[in-house]
């Protein structure tokens, strides 16, 4: 609620009476208990002044949307206008409408994944799947898997829920199975039955990172044989830079124990919030039902938008567009980390997608380091312990590629990477000594904190590099 | 009616609370009558002000520059009254380090503590004083960034290998950092209004962390009672402890006093906020409103002493 919060009616500043803090603090008693969850912390405290103009932000999720030509925008809403008024003015059916439902299946077959169109439900964004499968699903203390890290924006989802979070660490493949696995049967110790697992299976949000084949077969081997649901969340597939596609969780599960989740938000727009889910028949419908009760429908509006620009065939020329000038990002940003980042840190190397995760060394509390890089040096990124339910990913932060100019990012991470290296030599200079191990240099897998540390690929091959 | 500029947001940490201190405080200057302009503060401050010519500027900023002096001695150059306390009181109470000495300098019990800047460290070799510091403090340390208002950098050191990157997470937020002996106890604040000890608040956390310091202010993470469960006495002396520590800093009108009560019954002075906040949930409106002063006229008070200097420079 904001200043103006009242349960009054009236405009700004006409409520009557007097506000004391004692009337205020009245509401606070009727709030329901899973707001007790969905506390705002001293890290939203920091991310609100990232958004100064003179910042070099890294720390947004946004696709570049400067590269739909206003021509082409104006061209379909003309056409839109002429051919369909009175529908887009209107409600639609609650599960969408079968044009776009076309497109969806046009999408997913470029997925190689086929779906049946009575199996997709229309969403307002992908992220309302998110809350429609806890809608579904989640009962107050109900077991949610997901990986460590996680996509941040799904964090307040699921504890809106009061849904157990528990975390999977993941390395260069992906989720770690065995460790899921291990988890599993702890939990069924306790009489405990995840009610799904949520994965982000390609060019991971937060990580970067893409479950490899095999691990793919395995969860969904495991999900079969436990008959658990997997929820994948699978925005950026087709933003792939390198490297050749993988299946879907979906196309290896046949549709039984997969949720999909889909958007157009990384293809098209995010801001015509238009996602969808592909659900087995009874989850489909059980969400379908939620839904009613959130929005009644998806915008007509972005929904014939979309059936209207699919129409044109051009769309996956967009897509291609797009890749071009992500990729190009994320090479600047690589070089950037391989430049200006200190040999204790480590960074994932997408192939594909919009982030890269680096890792510090553990006495580097990047929600303090942001504090440091936004004041000294207006330069932004999401610390790592965003995406964490349980106080881990402190020294890690995330990068995003996909939102910012080659130049931008070629001096955000410069910058951040002088803080880094600041911080590096102050703490060398508090112990008397060369800060100790880097990440590289232990034993893989061995303690729970290294799970922390996803991945030293980038390392590796610039050892190899200077091998040769 | 007086024109009264509310100045609230600017690039403190603390900017999205002051953002809600300002709006709650311009709402109840209008329900007063004043003619109210609010102003983010950014590049364009002076001009605003020149361009508005306010009566009074009240200050609704919480953390580097708007509680620290900086604002304040900007409204005296342009001879503008305003809320609170002065250049002097507001860099002394920012400053918990300067506040400190202050405190121990006229007999008022704070933590045992220790100060250095990132200078000490990287040209003083003050690095060979840690084990020296945390001797003599004791663990846990509370290892604090000496000028930052919020709780961001705050960090518990319980051994010594915790300590230098609770150092390099303070020094983050600013160029000194404070170790301090920790106080296990309660947490108490007594807000000032007017020369006068409110009802003191007691901030009693819910959560399971031994002591999370960023859930301190939220509501549904920390209980707050108020007025505080305690007996007179100790009630009394908390009162008049925070009241000689208001006047001991010179502070204006107003200020909130953050205290410990430790297991033995004895009070420490923590710090000084001189711009606390003036949210819902805020402890300086519950205070009041437990005095029986609604939080119209809470902010009328705070505000009449702006009024009635008058626009001749202070």
């Amino acid at each position: 609620m904001g200043g103006s919060g009242s349960l009054g009616t009236g405009p700004r500043g006409s409520r009557a009476g007097r506000s004391s803090a004692h009337e205020l603090t009245r509401y606070a008693g009727l709030f329901a208990a899973r707001t007790r969850e969905m506390t705002s912390s001293a890290m939203r405290d920091l991310m609100a002044i990232t958004q100064r103009p003179e910042v070099i932000s890294l720390a947004g999720g946004n696709p570049d949307t400067t590269t739909f030509p206003p021509s082409s925008f104006a061209a379909l809403m003309t056409s839109l206008a002429a051919s369909s008024t009175a529908r887009v003015l209107q409600y639609g059916p609650t599960e969408g409408m079968a044009e776009v439902t076309e497109c969806i299946r046009e999408v997913m077959a470029a997925e190689q994944t086929q779906v049946d169109p009575q199996d997709i439900l229309v969403t307002t964004g992908g992220q309302q799947v998110l809350d429609l499968m806890c809608k579904t699903f989640i009962d107050p203390g109900d077991v949610i898997i997901a990986e460590a890290p996680t996509y941040p924006g799904a964090i307040p989802s699921f504890s809106a829920y009061q849904a157990d979070v528990i975390q999977i660490g993941i390395d260069e493949d992906g989720m770690l199975i065995d460790e899921l696995e291990a988890t599993l049967d702890r939990l069924e110790l306790e009489g405990r039955r995840p009610k799904f697992i949520y994965t982000v299976p390609t060019f991971q949000n937060p990580g970067g990172v893409t479950m490899s084949l095999a691990r793919r077969r395995r969860l969904v081997e495991v999900a079969h044989e436990r008959e658990l649901l997997v929820l994948e969340d699978n925005p950026y597939a087709l933003l792939r830079y390198e490297g050749d596609p993988l299946p879907t969780l979906l196309s290896l599960d046949g549709g039984e124990f997969v949720v999909y989740l889909g958007t157009f938000s990384k293809i098209l727009s995010a801001g015509i919030r238009l996602g969808w889910a592909v659900a087995p028949r009874p989850v489909r419908d059980k969400m379908n039902t939620g839904k009613q009760g959130v929005d009644l429908c998806t915008s007509s509006l972005s929904q014939l938008f979309v059936a209207t620009y699919f129409a044109e065939r051009r769309w996956q020329d967009y897509v291609d567009e797009l890749r071009e000038l992500y990729r190009v990002r994320r090479d600047a940003m690589l070089e950037a980390l391989e430049q200006h980042f200190p040999a204790e840190a480590t960074w994932t190397r997408p192939q594909g997608g919009m982030f890269v995760w680096a890792t510090l060394p553990d006495y580097i509390d990047t929600t303090d380091l942001l504090a440091r890089a936004l004041e000294e040096r207006n330069v932004a990124f999401v610390p790592g312990r965003a995406a964490y339910v349980d106080g881990r990913g402190g020294s890690s932060m995330r990068l995003n590629f996909s939102g910012s100019s080659e130049d931008d990012i070629r001096e955000g991470v410069r910058r951040i990477g002088e803080v880094v290296a600041e911080q590096v030599a102050l703490y060398g200079t508090l112990t008397g000594q060369r800060p100790a191990e880097t990440p590289a240099q232990r034993a893989p897998g061995v303690a729970d904190e290294d799970l922390a540390d996803v991945l030293h690929l980038p390392r590796r091959e610039r050892r190899r590099r200077e091998a040769q | 009616m007086s024109r009264v500029a509310v100045l609230k947001g600017g690039r403190s940490l603390e900017r999205r609370v002051s953002l809600r201190s300002g709006a709650q405080v311009e709402d109840a200057l209008e329900r007063l009558g004043h003619d109210v302009t609010g102003i983010d503060v950014g590049h364009d401050l002076i001009a605003r002000l020149h361009e508005l010519t306010p009566d009074a500027a009240f200050i609704a900023l919480h953390g580097r520059d708007g509680e620290d002096g900086t604002v304040q001695e900007l409204l005296e150059i342009l001879g503008i009254p305003y809320t609170g306390s002065g250049v002097g009181a507001s860099m002394r109470c920012a400053d918990k380090v300067l506040a400190k000495h202050a405190f121990r300098d006229a007999g008022i019990a704070t933590p045992d503590f220790f100060a250095f800047s990132e200078t000490a460290f990287k040209q003083l070799g003050a690095a060979d004083a840690l084990q020296a510091i945390e001797l003599r403090l004791g663990f846990p340390i509370v290892v604090k960034p000496a000028d930052q208002g919020s709780a961001l950098g705050i960090k518990f050191a319980s051994a010594a290998a915790d300590v230098p990157a609770a150092l390099v997470a303070a020094l983050s937020y600013s160029d000194r950092v404070l170790l301090e002996r920790h106080i296990a106890g309660r947490d108490l604040a007594v807000s000032i209004l007017d020369g006068v000890a409110l009802p003191v608040v007691e901030a009693v956390p819910q959560g399971e962390d031994f002591y999370d310091f960023e859930a301190r202010y939220e509501i549904g993470r920390t209980a707050f009672v108020c007025p505080a469960d305690l007996g007179s006495d100790v009630t009394d002396a908390a009162q008049q402890l925070a009241l000689r520590a208001h006047d001991a800093l010179r502070c204006g009108s107003f200020s909130r006093v953050d205290l410990m009560l430790d297991g033995d019954g004895s009070l420490q002075v923590l710090e000084i906020n001189t711009i606390p906040g003036l949210t819902e949930t805020s402890l300086l409106p519950q205070a009041a409103d437990a005095a029986g002063i609604g939080f119209d006229d809470l902010i009328a008070r705070i505000l009449a002493p702006a009024l009635a200097v008058g626009p001749e420079p202070r």
